[in-house]
C-alpha cells in the first residue's frame, strides 16, 4: 500500500511503509523482520558510502526468493518444503543479480517495492515453514551451504528423489567433496519406481575407489562390500556390523590437533555413511543406531581426555548393542512364548532372526507346535529359516509363497518379522509379507508381528511406492537346464525387470505387535514413539 | 485362616452391597488385609498382597477382582516409598489404598454422565444380560426425562436377562426380553446396543457375558452403534488372540474351577469381543477409541 516509491528520503519512507505493513501482525517471525529490517536500514546509510556486498547477499537472501521463480517454483513443487531447502540454490544465481544493481539513490525507489515483495514473499515462506514443525525462519537468515541443510526442516531424502537431475546433481555434488565415488544406476527402471536407485552387484562401488583410500576407513569399506554383495543381510545383522565397525572407527580415532573429538568425530562419520548409503541404503534400524551414537558422541563434555571418551564410547555402542538388540530378543521371546500353545501351527515367512529366536526358545521351553516355512524368489531366505529350525528339531513344511491359500487353512497363527514399524501403523517389511497378511486376514488367522522397539521410526508411510529399495535385477534371472531365460533382457527396449525389496502393511492385517515394551496392537505405535522420546 | 477371614470378608462385602462392583469389593478386602498385616519388609508385604489377590480371585473368578487388584497393587507402590520407617510407608499406602478406592466408587456415576447423552428421545436400545453399570447409564437417561424402550437378551445359561428386565421395570422404563437366539431378529428394530464388560483387554476387545460377541457381529452386520461401558479399573493385561486365547481361569466360574476335572465339558460363561466390532468405550478417563485403550493401559501400567 506504501510502494508507491517516492524518490525523496528513500530510506525513511521505505522504513515507514515497511512498518506500516508489518505493524498489523505481531507474529515472531514479524518481529524477526522488524529487526532485520532495522539491520537493513543502517547497512542502506552505510551503502550510500560503500558497498559491502557480503552483508547486502546475507540480508538480499530472502530477497533473491523473487528472481527466476521458473526453477526456484518447480524445485520447491517437488519437495513442497519452505525457504531453507531451495534458498542455497538461488543464492549463487542472484547474488550477480543483485550486486548489478549498484545501490544508487535513482534504483530505491525500485528496490524498496521488490524488497517489499520480496519480503512478503519471504513472510509467506516463513509462514509455511513456521507450520513445518521445528524447522526456524533463521534459516533463511543464515548463509547456508549445500547439504549441510538445518536437520530439524523434513525434507524428502535424496535417494528418493532419484529422477529429478537437480537432486541428482546435488547428490553428485556431495559426495565429490567427500571423495566418494558416485555408484550409477544399473540397467531400465519399471516407470512407477524411477524415482529409485538400481544397482548391480556386478559393478560395487569399490571399484572405483582408491587404494589406499584415506577417506574411508578400512572396516567401513569392508563392510560397505559386504552390504553390496549381500553377505551381510537382515535388519539385525546389518545394524550390528555397523556398531562393530564404527567400534573400531572410534578406536583407531586420533583427534586431530585444535579439534574437539565430540566435534571432529561426528564430522568424521558423515563421509563413511554416504559411503555406506551409495554401498546399499541405510536401513530405518541402520539410521536409529547412528542417530543414537551422533548423540553420544556429542555429549562427550569437551574437558574428557581422549582416551577415556573412546572407551566411554565403545561402552556405550556395547550397552546399545546389548539393551536394544540381545536383551531385547529375550524379552520378545518371552512374550511370544507365552502366545504359542501346544498344537500349534505356525506359519513364518523368509528368515527373521528374531522370529527363528522366538521359535528356538519355544521349543526349548517343551511347546508342542510344527513350523511351516513359506517362501519367495529370488532371495530364498526361507532355507536359512528352514535349516535353522529344523537343526533344533522343530519339525518343519516347507512352501513356496504362491501356495500360501493352500497351506493356510491348517495354520493357527503367523509369525512375522518386522524392517521397521512406521509412526502410523503400518509394518515395513520383506516384500511379500502383506501378502501373506492379507490372505490369513482374509482365513481369520491371528497375525503376529515381532520388532524390537530400535526399529521403530517416525516416518509415515501408506504405500510401498514412495520409499522402497530396487535390488539387482539381475538376480530374477533363472538358469535351468542350462537355459538362461532373460538373458538378454537389456536388449529388449519394453522390458523392465523390478526385484523390490521391502512391502509395506497397513495395521488392519496386523492383530498384535510383540515388543520389548510388552504386546501392543499395531495402532499403539505412536504411543510408544511419544513415551521414548520422553525418556530420551 | 487369614486368608480365610479375608475372603469371607469379601464375601459379606458383596452379599451386603450387591450394587458394589466385585472389584471394588476385592479392594476393600486389600486395604483392610493391609491394615492388618504384620509384615516386615515392603517386598513381604507385596508377596502377602499378591497372594491375597489369587485368594481372592479362587473366590470369584470374574476378571474384574483380577485387574482391581493389579491395578491396586501398582497405584499404592507407584510413590516412591522413601520413607525409612516401615510403618510411614505403611500409612502412605494405606491413604493411597484409601483415595484410590474413593476414586473408583464414583466410576460408575462418572461413567452414567458421559453415557446418558447418547440415548436419544425414542431410542430402541439392546442389551445384554445384566449389568449394573448399564443400569446406572439407564437410570440417568431416565431421569434425564428421555423416553426409550430397551431389550434384553435373556442371556442363558443363568437367565440372568430376567433380573435385569425386572430392575428396569422397577424404574418404569419399557422392557422386552427376548431369547438369546433372537438377536439377529431384533437387531433391525433396534438403535443402538450398549453392553457392560467384566474386563477390557489391551487390543481394546471386551470379555463379557456369553453372546455378547453374537451380539456384536449382528450390530455390524447391521451397522448399529456398539457401545461398552466399563470402569477404568476394568483394563486388564490380557490380549487375547482369539476365543480359544481367554485363559481358562476367567471363563468358568470359581466353583466349577475346583470341582470339574474336565473342562472340555463345561460351558464357557464368557466370551471375548475383538475391538473392530466395537464402536465406543465409555469410561470413567472419558469416551474412548478401541485403538486408544491401548494408549490408557500404558498411561496406567508403565
Amino acid at each position: 500500500m506504501a510502494d508507491c516509491g517516492e524518490p525523496d528520503g528513500p530510506g525513511n519512507k521505505d522504513d515507514i511503509a515497511r512498518s506500516k505493513n508489518e505493524g498489523k501482525e505481531l507474529t515472531k517471525e514479524e518481529k524477526q523482520r522488524l529487526r532485520k529490517q532495522k539491520k537493513q536500514q543502517k547497512k542502506h546509510k552505510e551503502r550510500k558510502n560503500e558497498k559491502g556486498p557480503s552483508e547486502t547477499e546475507k540480508d538480499e537472501t530472502p530477497v533473491s526468493l523473487l528472481p527466476p521463480p521458473p526453477p526456484v517454483a518447480t524445485q520447491k513443487a517437488p519437495s513442497a518444503l519452505p525457504a531453507p531447502a531451495s534458498a542455497p540454490i538461488p543464492v549463487p544465481a542472484s547474488a550477480p543479480f543483485h550486486s548489478s544493481p549498484a545501490p544508487s539513490p535513482a534504483d530505491k525507489p525500485a528496490k524498496s517495492k521488490a524488497e517489499l515483495k520480496a519480503e512478503r514473499r519471504a513472510r509467506q515462506e516463513t509462514d509455511r515453514a513456521a507450520k513445518q514443525p521445528g524447522s526456524s525462519s533463521s534459516g533463511i537468515k543464515t548463509k547456508v551451504p549445500l547439504s549441510e541443510l538445518n536437520p530439524v526442516v523434513k525434507r524428502l531424502p535424496e535417494h528418493v528423489q532419484v529422477d529429478d537431475p537437480a537432486v541428482v546433481k546435488r547428490l553428485a555434488k556431495k559426495l565429490e567433496r567427500q571423495q566418494i565415488p558416485l555408484r550409477s544406476d544399473y540397467g531400465y527402471k519399471v516407470s512407477l519406481f524411477s524415482h529409485l536407485h538400481q544397482y548391480s552387484r556386478k559393478a560395487p562401488l569399490t571399484q572405483l575407489l582408491s587404494i589406499p583410500s584415506t577417506v574411508i576407513h578400512p572396516s567401513i569399506v569392508r563392510l560397505g562390500l559386504q552390504y553390496s554383495q549381500g553377505i551381510v543381510a537382515g535388519s539385525n545383522a546389518r545394524s550390528v556390523a555397523l556398531l562393530h565397525a564404527f567400534k573400531q572407527v572410534i578406536r583407531d580415532y586420533t583427534t586431530p590437533p585444535n579439534e574437539e573429538l565430540s566435534r571432529d568425530l561426528v564430522n568424521k562419520l558423515k563421509p563413511y555413511i554416504s559411503f555406506l548409503n551409495q554401498c546399499r541404503p541405510l536401513s530405518a534400524s541402520m539410521g536409529n543406531a547412528i542417530k543414537y551414537i551422533k548423540k553420544e558422541i556429542s555429549n562427550i563434555p569437551s574437558q574428557c581426555k581422549e582416551e577415556e571418551a573412546k572407551t566411554k564410547l565403545l561402552k556405550c555402542i556395547d550397552r546399545y548393542i546389548e539393551e536394544k538388540i540381545v536383551l531385547a530378543a529375550k524379552a520378545i521371546s518371552k512374550y511370544a512364548i507365552e502366545k504359542i500353545s501346544d498344537g500349534d501351527v505356525i506359519l513364518v515367512y523368509g528368515c527373521s532372526s528374531l522370529v527363528n529366536h522366538i521359535l528356538c526358545e519355544a521349543f526349548e521351553k517343551s511347546r508342542k507346535f510344527r513350523v511351516i516355512v513359506v517362501d519367495s524368489r529370488p532371495r530364498l531366505e526361507g532355507r536359512e529359516a528352514l535349516r535353522r529350525l529344523v537343526q533344533r528339531g522343530i519339525s518343519c513344511t516347507y512352501v513356496l509363497i504362491s501356495a500360501l491359500s493352500y497351506i493356510l487353512p491348517e495354520v493357527s497363527k503367523v509369525f512375522l518379522g518386522a524392517h521397521a514399524l512406521l509412526a502410523n501403523g503400518y509394518v515395513m517389511s520383506r516384500v511379500g509379507t502383506s501378502q501373506i497378511a492379507l490372505v490369513a486376514r482374509t482365513f481369520n488367522v491371528p497375525v503376529l508381528v515381532c520388532c524390537e522397539t530400535y526399529k521403530f521410526c517416525e516416518r509415515v508411510q501408506t504405500d510401498s511406492f514412495v520409499s522402497n529399495e530396487l535390488d539387482d535385477p539381475d538376480d530374477l534371472m533363472v538358469t535351468r537346464k542350462g537355459k538362461t531365460q532373460l538373458e538378454n533382457w537389456q536388449d529388449v527396449s519394453s522390458l523392465g525387470l523390478l526385484n523390490l525389496v521391502y512391502d509395506v502393511t497397513p495395521p488392519d492385517f496386523v492383530d498384535l505387535v510383540i515388543t520389548d515394551l510388552g504386546m501392543i496392537p499395531c495402532t499403539s505405535v505412536p504411543v510408544v514413539l511419544r513415551v521414548k522420546n520422553l525418556d530420551q | 485362616q487369614e486368608e480365610k477371614r479375608l475372603v469371607e470378608y469379601f464375601r459379606t462385602q458383596v452379599r451386603q452391597d450387591p450394587e458394589v462392583p466385585s472389584a471394588v469389593a476385592a479392594i476393600r478386602t486389600l486395604l483392610e488385609f493391609l491394615k492388618r498385616d504384620q509384615s516386615e519388609t515392603i517386598l513381604g508385604l507385596r508377596e502377602n498382597l499378591t497372594q491375597t489377590i489369587r485368594r481372592l480371585e479362587e473366590a470369584d473368578s470374574s476378571v474384574a477382582v483380577s485387574s482391581g487388584g493389579e491395578l491396586f497393587l501398582r497405584f499404592i507402590s507407584l510413590t516412591s516409598l522413601e520413607h525409612p520407617d516401615l510403618s510411614q510407608c505403611k500409612k502412605v499406602m494405606v491413604e493411597r489404598g484409601e483415595l484410590f478406592l474413593k476414586k473408583i466408587s464414583l466410576s460408575r456415576s462418572k461413567v452414567a454422565k458421559l453415557c446418558h447423552t447418547f440415548i436419544k428421545d425414542g431410542a430402541k436400545i439392546l442389551t445384554h444380560s445384566s449389568s449394573r453399570v448399564v443400569l446406572k447409564v439407564l437410570e440417568s437417561a431416565a431421569a434425564d426425562k428421555k423416553r426409550f424402550t430397551v431389550y434384553v437378551t435373556e442371556s442363558q445359561p443363568d437367565s440372568a436377562g430376567r433380573q435385569m428386565a425386572d430392575k428396569l421395570q422397577n424404574l418404569n422404563i419399557p422392557v422386552t426380553v427376548v431369547l438369546d437366539a433372537a438377536v439377529g431378529y431384533i437387531m433391525e428394530k433396534v438403535d443402538l446396543v450398549i453392553v457392560g464388560a467384566e474386563g477390557v483387554v489391551e487390543s481394546g476387545g471386551i470379555i463379557n457375558k456369553i453372546g455378547t460377541y453374537q451380539l456384536a457381529v449382528c450390530s455390524k452386520a447391521h451397522n448399529k452403534p456398539f457401545y461398552v461401558v466399563a470402569e477404568s479399573f476394568k483394563f486388564v493385561r490380557l490380549y487375547p488372540l482369539n476365543q480359544q486365547d481367554v485363559p481358562e481361569r476367567f471363563k468358568y466360574k470359581a466353583d466349577t474351577l475346583k470341582a470339574v476335572e474336565d473342562l472340555a465339558e463345561e460351558h464357557p460363561m464368557i466370551d471375548y469381543t475383538p475391538p473392530s466390532l466395537i464402536t465406543l468405550i465409555f469410561t470413567d478417563l472419558g469416551v474412548l477409541t478401541p485403538s486408544a485403550v491401548s494408549d490408557e493401559l500404558i498411561k496406567l501400567y508403565l
